[in-house]
């Protein structure tokens, strides 16, 4: 139960280790790294739109430059010549001829219109001379200005194509110079501007109609532009980068910028998701750092608290081993004073009863019992109580001499006197197993500062442990003492047995804590790990040996002082 | 020939006393007894001409050791003879260091007691005759000097 319950303890002491460990080291590192795509993604995403709105600018330059230049073609050709020079189809033709090779065929044909709308003049392939653009919406507009880019239509010829127009008053005599630009030649300006994979440019009229041929298979729904045109006004900036989804979930990047006077605009298009691909890269790199650190973190978390808390659960069972060892020893204490008190308590009333039994004596020995027929009889049995007097005295006597020493305060001794001493303690209790005790200890050994009773207790212990083992068997125990000569200024005490031995498995933790093979209830285990406590504390060494079968010998060396 | 010793018997196990008292009276000596340290002090005072004390160690109340300590104090010729039980041997010991005559283990034999009781009177009475004889030896000089 309580091991149980021990056990749990340490499982929560893990788990709420590496809990917090696991949330102290992920937060800064999930924090940085957050922060960092953040700042990354920001700066990103403004140098792509910067790096976009300049792309567009440029190219509005370019397309403005273009369409000036056209115009001012056509300007300077009706305003350095009057109209009966330009109402001519051969100057016209002549004219084109030169625009043509300037402008590598950007021009496809000119013409001159009068008021009624009528085509005096005409140069170019189509049979153009003499239509009438009265209704045409360019015509309509063109008239109410000085010059005029018209927006790309299919018109006569049905091909796309816009017009340039100057209008001229000659002398109250107005008529439209009128060329018309190749839109193949135009859209390429456009065409060919490409970004990544899906980024292509095209521009716009204020109804939303191409201007442009799309590059790829692209057709914006009206309403789904016309926010370009709001947000262009709105601004009442010329360039714009904005971010528009469309209803399918798909992203994409738009930069725009106002055209021809603000009736064009030049737009690219990307998709988000291509725009910002290396943005992407960025966050599938730092996802797989964050992976790795977790997948480290954690792993380094779970090893090192394992193995910390495994440290703490052997120190805890450490240190109630020594609780333990220290309440065997109080334990021993007071049986010690208690077996002091008794033995005092019983030394009186035994010592009264000697007494009484000597004044018996004494009466006896007076002359009117000298006659008596039980006289012998009467001295036998005080002389017996007598005997039996002093064996009481003896036993408490040793009772008291072995309470009286249960104490760890050093002393000189001589280990062979403890030795004799727990011999004849343990010569009883060997009596009843039918194991004889034998000693051979070597004469004049030197001193060893040590507690008496701790060297009892060891010594018990081993003899008990002996007593245990031959407990079915019987056989004899043998304890020596003799100088070392492994260790040096050591004196070496044998205890061996020939009983059945311990199991080599055993061997390695016979001095373990609460290593026992005694069954539940009967050992404690902590019998031959105090020996080692106690040996060890003195300086000194114990050791087994065994072999199944044949018995067991336990060494141990103890130090003296030269 | 010597003078019979006086004894006192201190010890709180009244039915020992009670034996001891008759045994040793049985064998000629003069007794007298006290179950307690105070007691033996109050009998000392009354009666000043004891000359061995048998003393227990272990009583409740005044102790064998303080009593002692009383006794050697207030009349130091007096010889005292330590009884202890094992438990406290040490004490016995340290009662000698304090001018305890000897001691003796409980129980013990009646015969061993007379004697060590004889010793002690003998040694006081020694001490006595010395102190005696210095006294005498004093008072010749004096009227010699006069």
């Amino acid at each position: 139960m309580a091991k149980n319950k021990s056990k749990n303890y340490y499982k929560s002491l893990e788990r709420n280790m590496i809990l917090s460990t696991i949330i102290v080291s992920f937060t800064p590192m999930i924090l940085v790294i957050t922060i960092l795509l953040h700042q990354y993604q920001v700066s990103f995403q403004e140098k792509t739109n910067a790096h976009l709105n300049e792309l567009v600018q440029k190219h509005r330059q370019n397309i403005d430059t273009f369409l000036n230049e056209k115009l001012g073609n056509i300007r300077f050709l009706a305003m350095t010549k009057d109209f009966d020079t330009l109402n001519d189809d051969e100057f016209l033709k002549k004219k084109l001829q030169f625009l043509r090779n300037d402008y590598s065929n950007v021009f496809v044909d000119l013409g001159i219109v009068e008021a009624s709308g009528k085509q005096t003049a005409y140069a170019g392939p189509l049979g153009f001379k003499n239509v009438n653009y009265k209704d045409a919406e360019w015509f309509q507009n063109a008239w109410q200005t000085d010059s005029y880019i018209s927006d790309v239509f299919l018109g006569l010829r049905g091909t796309p194509h816009f017009i340039v127009s100057v209008k001229q008053n000659e002398n109250g005599r107005e008529f439209l110079l009128r060329g018309t630009i190749d839109f193949m030649a135009f859209n390429s300006l456009v065409q060919n501007l490409r970004l990544g994979k899906t980024g292509y440019a095209f521009i716009l009229n204020r109804e939303g109609n191409f201007q442009t041929q799309p590059a790829m298979n692209f057709s914006p729904a009206p309403e789904g532009i016309s926010f370009l045109w709001e947000a262009v006004e709105k601004t009442r900036s010329k360039f714009l980068v904005t971010q528009w989804t469309k209803k399918n979930g798909e992203k994409n990047l738009y930069a725009a910028g106002s055209l021809k006077n603000g009736e064009w605009l030049l737009i690219v298009k990307q998709k988000t998701s291509d725009a910002y691909s290396s943005l992407r890269k960025m966050y599938y790199l730092a996802l797989v750092i964050f992976v790795i650190g977790a997948a480290g973190i954690v792993s380094m978390a779970y090893y090192t608290t394992h193995r910390m808390v495994r440290r703490i659960r052997k120190a805890d069972r450490e240190k109630e081993g020594m609780n333990q060892q220290i309440i065997e020893t109080g334990k021993m204490a007071s049986i010690g004073e208690l077996a002091a008190g008794i033995a005092h308590e019983i030394n009186n009333p035994v010592a009264i009863m000697v007494e009484e039994a000597g004044w018996i004596g004494d009466l006896l020995e007076e002359e009117e019992f000298e006659k008596g027929k039980n006289l012998e009889e009467f001295q036998r049995a005080l002389t017996q109580i007598n005997t039996q007097g002093q064996r009481c005295k003896e036993i408490t006597h040793k009772l008291l001499s072995f309470a009286r020493k249960t104490d760890s305060r050093l002393k000189d001794v001589q280990i062979n006197d403890i030795i004799t001493e727990i011999v004849y303690l343990s010569a009883q209790m060997a009596k009843y197993n039918k194991v004889t005790i034998g000693t051979n200890l070597q004469k004049t050994l030197p001193y060893i500062t040590a507690s008496p009773s701790e060297l009892q207790q060891v010594l018990l212990n081993l003899i008990n442990n002996a007593l245990y083992a031959m407990e079915k068997t019987g056989g004899t125990i043998n304890i020596s003492t003799k100088i070392s000569k492994i260790e040096p200024d050591s004196i070496v005490i044998v205890v061996e047995d020939n009983g059945p031995g311990i199991p080599e498995a055993n061997l390695s933790r016979l001095f373990d804590p609460f290593f026992t093979t005694k069954p539940v209830g009967k050992g404690t285990g902590l019998g031959l790990s105090i020996c080692y406590g106690i040996i060890n504390k003195m300086g000194g060494k114990i050791d087994v040996q065994s072999v199944m079968g044949k018995g067991s010998r336990f060494r141990i060396w103890i130090p003296f002082h030269k | 020939m010597m003078t019979t010793p006086y004894v006192m018997l201190v010890d709180d196990e009244v039915p020992f006393v009670e034996t001891m008292t008759k045994r040793l009276d049985k064998r000629g000596l003069k007794i007298v007894s006290a179950s307690s340290g105070e007691e033996a002090l109050k009998t000392l005072k009354e009666n000043d001409t004891v000359d061995v004390i048998v003393l227990d160690v272990k009583m409740p109340g005044m102790d064998g050791i303080e009593t002692l300590q009383k006794i050697k104090k207030n009349y130091p010729l007096k010889e005292v003879i330590m009884l202890t039980g094992h438990a406290t041997v040490e004490t016995a010991i340290e009662g000698m260091k304090l001018g305890a005559f000897d001691y003796l283990m409980k129980p013990c034999d009646i015969d061993t007691l007379v004697a060590k009781v004889d010793e002690a009177a003998k040694k006081k009475k020694s001490h006595d005759e010395k102190i005696e004889q210095a006294r005498i030896e004093e008072l010749v000089l004096r009227r010699g000097y006069d």
